[in-house]
């Protein structure tokens, strides 16, 4: 049970009224900012890619009239991204962004995105409506325990604490006694990190004598990986504050696309920021509200980097019944799977094609390799399993060491997280007919 | 690549205010804080019977107490805040060398001046309107990360948030995002500036142009080799998060000194014996006291950084009170053989050193009755494969060097390359196993 | 003088030092000496036979990864201070022993120590100088000596 003097979250902040805009209002202005976008898009991307791949089907920017005609539109994938890499998906000059982010790609490459002031301001709103709908305001203290950097988690709720005018205590990641240790002493009474380190950071406070409950903290607004229902409820039972869920990617804005209200029942997606569309990921044809697909969102008011049609691989469904809490926004279903192979492990995207890149840098490294993921504690761990050829093999255990190291440095540099290295023999990695099994992933999310 | 020197531009009217103006604006300021400071309770105690009205000069600075780092540790968490919690608008911590962390609150108003500051400093150090800067500084409760991500923003100039390590991607960066500038501690630098040279990547294939160092002691022999290896033009800034973090002070681009911006800070330079102010230009401890932060006021708060003061005119226009270099810390001072010894002066020797790569460390022991130090440095990859006589001839040209420096003989081994520990933050070059 | 040592990578599982061992009996090969270097995950077997060429072949062929390495035999007199003489010879040479490891049988005053020299040519020269007997792999294989 969750505690008695949580004031209640339904108190209305003018800063979230356009969460509450009648449909057709919504509607309206979502067509009037497609428009734009397309239209910014189609004329000032660096690379010319949307309007070359517009001018093959024979639209143009004015062909798009209604919200059906969005389906007219091609889509944008990841790999536009990498293959446009650095700045080809630009619209505005360089001396127009104010910030670049950056995460991995699907291979070494990472993948670039930029924002104008204007767009970190829609960013820092969206933040802020999002942790207003968890039932946060100014009073609170909130412990930004994300990455900060590159990353978009740390940075995105930073930036939205701020406008939401709470106080902000950018702990980074890591460092868990610290963590633990501020959360007491400045009576932190918000959290935002992924799911899987809270649990690791309440699972160590309680190693160490600290009761959760008996701190002022009372809502967690967690994200950057998939998490259950049945974790929520373990997390809420166990520390009794409410966990929220919270979406977003980096290619889109970064945190804050769709949040959770009071309800804890779907994600309101910021519709007057991001247009959702769900397709059949095999097809690519619309499925109807209520149909499970793949999650496509059309960025309404970027600048720096408009994005039409993105397809997250993200498969959730639309929900078709309004909320109760009266947003006006559409809600998505929390996400549990994708339609690609991507792992999201300690809140950090990994291809298996990227550790792959790495370990094929290394001159006589097995093609045979596997990855493993596990949660121990709450922490993520990835295990890479690659077999030994005779042209590694020494008679010393000095040099298998150094070759461990070796490929756990090429893993740490590609996706900047750190990798347990185990050799075996050859042939101990199972070989499949048809598409290798490479990724055995025992987190059970 | 030559390293270019940038025009000179000053963003506020405050850095360049004619120092009587100044001095009248200080008092001012200067009595209101001290009303403002009896907030909190340790200053109320130590205060009291003081009032700001009664401070009619400057000079009068002398009279009140100091504040020191056990005072804030003792005050933990909030002993030192003068505002309601409601109004912290962020917590930062600061970078605990020793001991305990002290965290510190800021108001709105604070990270607004802050923000300023660093602006300054990024302005006086050539930075434009439209620049990318790469920020290689850790965002977490280190100041350093964040003071800097807000402050080039805030010049119109933006921001590729790259925290601190893996020097792999850092590089990547540098070479596919053509970033103008890059944040970073000295340390770092090197180390990427190493690696740059290794990967065999070329000046003419970056667009690094400035380089704004801070964070720890540096010197400008190091300054010169990293200006090298990168092709760019470095300066320095100063601060620390208990007065606000960097942004205190910063260099212009006649690098003869750090401007302290004294409409938010009066700097003194104090013998750190006696306490007494050293003659102008002479060696002393730093002592500054905060004239507008909200969040955190320090009274003639004792920051261990030995510098010296500077107040003739410097070319750029700017009034400002120039602050040497940091060249130790009196706490990490070395008093070795009653002489004392500052890392940093172990490091400018070394960069005197052709052959020698800066990477250092100093071990100092007390086998009998003598002090013994030993400087372990890193021969450059090139020196490896000398000959017995040659690395005999090295270390005595080191050791001489060291003495030439600090006035004492060290006992100097010379260690592969690569293999003393770099660092990503702050380096920690000194153990000292003598018996306390 | 030199003997021709296969080392072999091996997981730290139950019941694979047997494998080993079954694949050369097979083959009849015969096991003269061995070692192990381990950490926890994996080891290195390092052995020494009476037929180095048929012993990689078969464990290669049994889907081992199998490397071949060069190591010297050398007489130890088997009293206080026997193998210190070597070490110093060796020290005073600036050698480098990589590993070492004894010999399985010995004979009377004498024992066999097996060495990985980072300079195996220097290492002979330099015992045989001070006469110490580094043994022939004719001898120390077939067990003649």
């Amino acid at each position: 049970m969750t505690r008695d003097d949580i004031p209640s979250p339904s108190i209305f902040h003018p800063a979230s009224s356009t969460d509450y805009l009648p449909v057709p209002q919504l509607q309206a202005l979502q067509l009037m900012r497609i428009k734009e976008t397309v239209a910014l898009a189609y004329h000032h991307q660096q690379d010319g890619l949307l309007k070359m791949r517009m001018d093959e089907r024979g639209i143009k920017p004015s062909d798009v009239k209604s919200l059906e005609d969005l389906r007219r539109l091609p889509f944008t994938v990841k790999t536009d991204l990498r293959d446009t890499y650095p700045y080809g998906l630009f619209t505005v000059p360089r001396e127009e962004v104010v910030r670049i982010h950056a995460s991995s790609g699907t291979t070494g490459k990472p993948i670039v995105v930029g924002y104008t002031q204007s767009d970190i301001d829609v960013w820092s709103d969206a933040m802020r409506r999002s942790m207003l709908a968890c039932g946060l305001n100014e009073h609170d203290v909130i412990q930004v325990s994300y990455g900060y950097g590159l990353f978009t988690g740390g940075l995105g709720a930073h930036y939205g604490g701020e406008a939401l005018g709470a106080t902000v205590v950018p702990t980074s990641g890591g460092n868990t006694e610290r963590q633990i240790m501020v959360m007491q002493d400045f009576g932190v009474t918000a959290i935002c990190c992924t799911p899987s380190y809270f649990t690791h950071i309440a699972e160590k406070a309680a190693d160490s004598g600290v009761d959760v409950r008996k701190t002022k903290l009372r809502v967690g607004v967690f994200g950057a990986e998939p998490w259950t229902e049945s974790m929520r409820h373990r997390i809420q039972e166990d520390t009794g504050i409410r966990a929220f869920d919270i979406y977003g990617l980096s290619e889109i804005i970064g945190p804050g696309v769709a949040i959770e209200c009071r309800e804890q029942s779907g994600l309101h997606v910021f519709e007057d920021y991001f247009y959702p569309e769900i397709i059949d990921p095999e097809t690519g044809e619309i499925l109807p509200d209520g149909e499970e697909g793949e999650l496509v969102l059309t960025t309404l008011v970027k600048r720096a980097m408009p994005m039409i049609r993105y397809r997250t691989r993200d498969i959730t469904s639309i929900m078709t019944e309004p909320c109760p809490c009266g947003r006006t926004l559409r809600r998505i279903r929390r996400i549990g799977r994708r339609s690609d192979d991507m792992m999201i492990i300690r809140g950090v995207n990994v291809f298996p094609s990227q550790i792959e890149s790495a370990l094929m840098r290394i001159k006589g490294l097995s093609p045979h390799y596997q990855i493993i993921v596990t949660r121990e504690s709450g922490l993520d761990q990835m295990e890479v399993q690659i077999e030994v050829t005779p042209e590694l093999l020494g008679d010393r255990i000095r040099e298998l060491e150094d070759l461990q190291k070796t490929i756990s440095h090429a893993i740490y540099s590609t996706v900047g997280i750190n990798a347990k290295v185990q050799l075996v023999e050859p042939k101990s990695i199972a070989r499949s007919e048809g598409k290798a099994k490479r990724v055995i992933d025992k987190r059970g999310i | 690549m030559k390293t270019v020197k940038p025009h000179n531009r000053i963003l506020d009217a405050e850095e360049s205010m004619p120092r009587e103006e100044l001095a009248a604006l200080q008092l001012e300021r200067l009595q209101k804080i001290i009303d403002y400071a009896k907030r909190v309770p340790f200053y109320a105690e130590k205060l009291a019977g003081i009032n700001g009205s009664d401070i009619t000069s400057l000079d009068q600075l002398s009279s009140l107490p100091f504040t020191t780092k056990q005072d804030l540790r003792d005050g933990y968490p909030y002993g030192f805040m003068a505002i309601p919690k409601d109004q912290i608008a962020r917590i930062h911590g600061s970078s605990g060398t020793t001991g305990r962390m002290t965290f510190v609150p800021y108001s709105h108003n604070d990270l607004k001046i802050w923000t300023r500051l660093v602006s300054r400093f990024l302005v006086a150090g050539g930075l434009q309107p439209g620049n990318l800067v790469q920020i290689s500084f850790g965002y977490s409760l280190f100041t350093g990360g964040f003071g800097l991500h807000y402050g080039v923003e805030a010049t119109g100039a933006a921001v590729v948030p790259a925290a601190s390590g893996n020097s792999e991607r850092q590089i990547a960066i540098l070479r596919d995002l053509q970033p103008d500038a890059i944040v970073c501690t000295p340390s770092y630098a090197l180390t990427l500036g190493e690696a740059i040279r290794a990967s065999g990547i070329k000046h003419e294939d970056l667009n690094l142009k400035l380089g704004f160092f801070g964070g720890e002691p540096w010197s400008d022999e190091m300054r010169n080799r990293i200006e090298e290896d990168m092709g760019i033009f470095a300066t320095d800034n100063y601060g620390l998060s208990e007065v606000i973090g960097p942004g205190a002070a910063g260099e212009c681009i006649e690098r003869n000194g750090q401007h302290f911006s004294e409409d938010h800070f009066l700097v003194e330079c104090l013998n750190p014996e006696t306490l007494q102010p050293v003659p102008e230009g002479e060696k002393g401890e730093l002592v500054i006291t905060t004239l507008t932060k909200e969040g955190m006021p320090v009274i003639r708060y004792r920051t261990r950084d030995i510098s010296s003061l500077h107040y003739e005119p410097c070319p750029c226009g700017r009034t400002g009170v120039r602050m040497s270099r940091v060249t130790g810390r009196s706490d990490d001072m070395l008093v070795i053989r009653g002489v004392n010894v500052y890392p940093t002066q172990i490091e400018e020797a070394l960069l005197r050193v052709r052959e020698a790569a800066p990477h250092y460390m100093i071990d100092v022991d007390r086998p009998g009755t003598m002090d013994v130090a030993t400087v372990r440095v890193e021969i450059l990859p090139e020196m490896f494969s000398a000959s017995m006589k040659e690395m005999v001839t090295l270390r005595d040209k080191i050791q001489k060097a060291i003495s030439s420096v600090t006035g004492i003989r060290m006992e100097v081994d010379l260690v592969a390359p690569q293999t003393l520990e770099r660092f990503q933050g702050k380096a920690k070059r000194v153990t000292d196993r003598r018996p306390k | 003088m030199k003997l021709q040592q296969i080392a072999i990578f091996m997981e730290n599982k139950p019941g694979h030092l047997r494998t080993i061992c079954r694949t050369l009996a097979d083959a009849g090969v015969n096991i003269t000496t061995l070692s192990l270097a381990d950490t926890q995950q994996y080891g290195i077997l390092r052995l020494l036979t009476d037929d180095s060429a048929k012993a990689q072949k078969s464990l290669t062929d049994a889907g081992f990864v199998v490397n071949v390495t060069e190591v010297l035999a050398v007489e130890v007199d088997d009293s206080p201070g026997g193998l210190l003489r070597i070490l110093d010879i060796i020290g005073e040479n600036a050698i480098n022993i990589e590993y070492m490891y004894a010999f399985s049988h010995h004979r009377e005053h004498m024992a066999v120590m097996v060495f990985r020299f980072d300079n195996p040519d220097k290492a002979i020269t330099c015992l045989q100088n001070n006469d110490i007997k580094v043994l022939p792999a004719i001898d120390i294989l077939k067990g003649s000596w």
